[in-house]
């Protein structure tokens, strides 16, 4: 399981900003490990964020992202209290979804 | 031909100049943007968890550690050390507090991240720790209690060891921290002899940084201070690197912290 996103939103003059920090080794697959074996590719490749129920942004990550991602993006709308749902699965399956309402 | 070849060097010089100045410049405005999301966050997220994580022989949290402000009080602590702590009968640093809480309250030994490895098992989780609770002080002021003798003892020894010179290289902390706009490679050293510099350094570790993905604590910075130095790295939590923060952070008395940090 990994480890959980940190999400913030606040919205300001009807535009609600996102910004995302998430915890994810992304390994590009290129680097070699003490002994020389490649370290498996490793990587978030889509993420999808949503402003209640509706989706708002929906990004395809690749390797070149850095460890720990961070993304922060605008969308027009959103109010106090809504709910922002962010979720991303990687090239291994593995996924994870964290929320957080608006300020 | 041969004063062409001066021009050419000295040309070639003030270039270098100019570069490491923008380098410098943009290294900040980087720092600047990433700031926002700085991924130290993660560390204080998943360290605030174990904080309150039953764990080792004794299956007991690190919620009634004393960090100088009475069992369990976080906030603010980090602003405070090191300092003396009268349990122990020794000036402890951050780090080395936490080493007593792991093994009195939840019966892990301090061996287990003294004679560990650097981003692995209990000094990872050494790291995340550190980061949960030098959240809890940024934006404080350091405030050291100087008027204590053995405070006041372990800075004078800390300042022994700033100056003191080993290794092939016969360096010392000094060597590279002792003036003013010194640099290795692209990196801006702070100069830890007046307050400025010393602000900049202790108000700004432990720190994420952004090269390896890693979360270092003062004792991981210290400890590649010596390495890099070519000699001989002190213990985890060892006297002498007590004794550096106790010098640093006195040095940087009154400063606001900025931790956890931000570094290249």
């Amino acid at each position: 399981m990994a480890n959980p996103m940190r999400i913030r939103a606040a919205v300001k003059d009807g535009f609600t900003e996102v910004r995302v920090l998430m915890s994810h080794v992304m390994e590009t697959g290129q680097r070699k490990d003490s002994s020389g074996a490649l370290v498996p590719a490793h990587f978030i490749t889509e993420l999808t964020a949503k402003h209640n129920d509706k989706v708002v942004l929906l990004a395809q990550f690749g390797p070149s992202v850095s460890t720990n991602p961070y993304l922060s993006f605008k969308f027009q709308g959103g109010a106090k209290g809504d709910k922002i749902v962010v979720s991303w699965v990687d090239n291994k399956g593995d996924s994870r979804s964290d929320e957080a309402l608006i300020a | 031909m041969r004063k062409t070849l001066g021009m050419a060097a000295l040309a070639a010089v003030l270039a270098g100049g100019a570069q490491a100045q923008s380098t410098a410049d943009e290294i900040a405005k980087y720092r600047e943007m990433i700031a926002d999301g700085n991924p130290a966050e993660l560390f204080e997220m998943e360290g605030e968890s174990l904080w309150k994580t039953p764990r080792g022989p004794k299956k007991a949290t690190l919620e009634q550690c004393d960090l100088g402000q009475g069992p369990g009080v976080v906030d603010g602590a980090f602003a405070r050390m090191p300092r003396y702590f009268a349990d122990t009968g020794r000036v402890q640093d951050l780090e080395s507090r936490l080493l007593t809480c792991m093994e009195t309250l939840q019966g892990i030994p301090a061996s287990a991240v003294v004679d560990g490895d650097w981003n692995k098992g209990e000094r990872k989780t050494m790291d995340a720790l550190a980061a949960y609770v030098v959240t809890h002080s940024r934006g404080q002021k350091i405030q050291l209690d100087l008027a204590n003798p053995q405070t006041r003892r372990m800075y004078e020894l800390g300042k022994r060891a700033f100056y003191y010179r080993s290794g092939p290289m016969d360096f010392s902390c000094s060597t590279c921290h002792g003036e003013d706009g010194k640099r290795i490679r692209l990196q801006d050293l702070p100069n830890l002899t007046h307050k400025e510099g010393a602000i900049a350094a202790w108000g700004s570790w432990p720190a994420y940084r952004v090269s390896n993905s890693q979360f270092w604590t003062m004792q991981h910075r210290l400890n590649d201070c010596f390495r890099q130095q070519r000699t001989a790295e002190p213990e985890f939590a060892s006297e002498v690197t007590v004794a550096l923060s106790v010098y640093m952070a006195a040095t940087a008395q009154g400063g606001v912290l900025q931790t956890p940090g931000l570094k290249r």
